[in-house]
């Protein structure tokens, strides 16, 4: 599809550092990708002069060296806007936005869970999803994780032990 | 002044039958706070998917929840459709909109019947749980299940529907439309329902949209939000409905919401079926997809459904990640509950219709490579009780093949 939604647009002219990133996958579907430095302030962007301020999920991705992380947003009729932006494994760390979207907070919690992501800013609170008793160090949704990892780290047997 | 006081409620619990668990902390009658506690469902799906083809994770996604079993599995395949490209016909689009709306009506029964038993209003439990029973065995009907219906492949459908179950389907309609009636005469009529939800687990439409409420418990709080509308996915560009709202923004009217959308499904099945055209089930799909990616939504029973889609130009996915409704409305309930009454509490997480198996899904066999055999869980769990509760239960027999 070509690239002449209005939305897109106004990206373009505001940011034009993301344009090449830019595609309408089609109707109603807008992909991109952007630096986690000017990510923050694209979010504010995106929420108030694009009216895309529904935030609908955050997906993790082991990429390689990278940890991606996509922000899907949506607008009232029917956009949605899938903001991609990643940092390295070895600064695993990003700020929350639940400040902005208190409906992101599970969301985070799972990054630091299955990925071992660190979410600053997030306050404390239970973890989700895994068990209390999940060994320290062990995230499952990263690619070089598979289940044989727990016989050598298996799952923690005494309460006093456990992250709660 | 009172002490504070905190009861824990869950995570197994006869209020609801999944598991999930809310510390309530009370002054008095009235709930302070309330502390959510979810991940008992966790089974690793979303893992599970990048190790397998694409043709088994359509099951597996099936088995993500027991209710809208057919809602992950469309969403997902919508999603994977897109990135292979293929173009579903357009029999198959309104074959999966007729199963997703025969969902819903299942689905919607159910939660009247568990909400009315939750405010003790048991007459109504057995009504709406018999009427569910003919949408369940249409269901089976025409799928060959009652749950997990499995009519989607990459491609199409599996199943058609012939003449002679156009003509049973719109004679369903016929008797649920009637049930319905008297449903949304009993909940705007009868005192009792009225009172008992009138005002409790009160969500304003700014908490609901900040909050991320979806489906019905938005559509409650004047949030006229309706991914059917708003996306048109399937064959719901070809029908006409209305987005059913409410302006109570409290559990009354999530309940009144409901029972209308259930009179909107009758109404969209029976133009689907006039409608239904004449093309085939299904186009030929790869095993392979190439790369890419894709988001797709989806309004399941409960609210949006959203699932994203990594392809890498294999036969597994790279990455699957899924949205289940209820965690978009679980955080609201915490809103919802504050200056409540403890006894508003079963009936306030009910009213959101949450379904934990959905919310959790993402384990696969915990001791390795192999699942176990009944034998070694067997042994497992007598070990377990003799090492933690210092009781041996090796004695007892079971009768069972091993």
């Amino acid at each position: 599809m070509e690239n002449n939604h209005p939305i897109v647009e106004k990206i373009r002219s505001a940011y034009p550092q993301v344009a090449e990133s830019i595609k309408v996958q089609r109707e109603n579907r807008i992909w991109m990708k952007i630096d986690y430095a000017d990510f923050r302030k694209f979010l504010e962007f995106a929420a108030s002069d694009l009216k895309t301020g529904i935030f609908c999920m955050l997906t993790g991705l082991d990429d390689k060296e990278n940890f991606s992380f996509i922000y899907h947003m949506a607008d009232l009729n029917g956009i949605m806007l899938n903001i991609e932006t990643s940092v390295p494994k070895t600064n695993a760390s990003i700020a929350t936005v639940t400040d902005m979207f208190p409906a992101a907070e599970l969301q985070e919690r799972e990054l630091t869970d299955l990925l071992g992501v660190a979410i600053e800013g997030l306050p404390e609170g239970q973890r989700y999803p895994l068990p209390d008793n999940w060994p320290d160090g062990e995230y499952p949704l990263r690619k070089d994780w598979d289940e044989s990892r727990l016989e050598k780290n298996p799952l923690k047997e005494k309460a006093e032990d456990c992250n709660v | 002044m009172s002490k504070k006081l905190v009861i824990p409620i869950g995570p197994q619990h006869p209020a609801l039958k999944e598991p999930a668990s809310f510390d309530v902390t009370l002054q008095g009658e009235k709930v302070e706070n309330i502390l959510v506690k979810l991940g008992y469902n966790h089974r690793g799906i979303e893992k599970a998917c990048e190790s397998k083809p694409y043709l088994h994770d359509l099951y597996l996604i099936e088995r993500v929840c027991g209710i809208c079993s057919h809602s992950h599995a469309t969403c997902f395949l919508q999603a994977v459709e897109e990135i292979a490209g293929l173009n579903i016909p357009m029999r198959a689009k309104y074959i999966r909109s007729l199963i997703g709306e025969m969902e819903r009506i299942h689905s919607h029964l159910l939660w009247l019947g568990v909400a009315a038993h939750e405010i003790g209003f048991d007459t109504l439990l057995m009504y709406t749980w018999r009427d569910r029973e003919i949408i369940m065995d249409l269901l089976a009907l025409l799928t060959g299940n009652r749950v997990n219906y499995a009519v989607n492949v990459l491609g199409g459908v599996r199943k058609d529907i012939s003449e002679e179950e156009k003509g049973q389907i719109l004679k369903a309609m016929d008797v649920l439309e009637e049930r319905t009636k008297y449903y949304a005469h009993v909940t705007t009529e009868e005192i009792t329902i009225k009172k008992r939800l009138s005002k409790v687990g009160y969500l304003s439409p700014e908490d609901a949209v900040k909050m991320g409420a979806v489906g019905p418990t938005g559509r409650a709080s004047k949030i006229k939000r309706d991914i059917r509308a708003e996306d048109k996915y399937a064959a719901y560009g070809e029908v006409d409905f209305k987005v059913v709202s409410d302006d109570n923004c409290d559990v009354y009217g999530r309940a009144l919401v409901r029972v209308g959308e259930l009179m909107e499904a009758y109404s969209i099945i029976r133009q689907l079926i006039k409608k239904l055209p004449d093309t085939p089930l299904k186009v030929p799909a790869p095993l392979k997809i190439p790369a890419g990616e894709a988001i797709s939504r989806y309004e399941a029973p409960r609210g949006e459904d959203v699932h994203y889609v990594r392809a890498n130009g294999t036969d597994k996915p790279e990455r699957v990640k899924l949205r289940a409704p209820t965690l978009a409305n679980v955080q609201a309930v915490s809103t919802m509950l504050k200056k409540g009454y403890l006894a508003d509490v079963t009936i306030v997480i009910a009213a959101i219709d949450p379904c934990f198996s959905c919310t959790d899904r993402m384990i696969i066999a915990v001791d390795g490579k192999s699942e176990m055999t009944w034998k070694q869980l067997r042994e497992h769990s007598i070990n377990w009780y003799k090492k933690n509760r210092g009781v041996d239960f090796t004695k007892v027999k079971l009768g069972m093949k091993e």
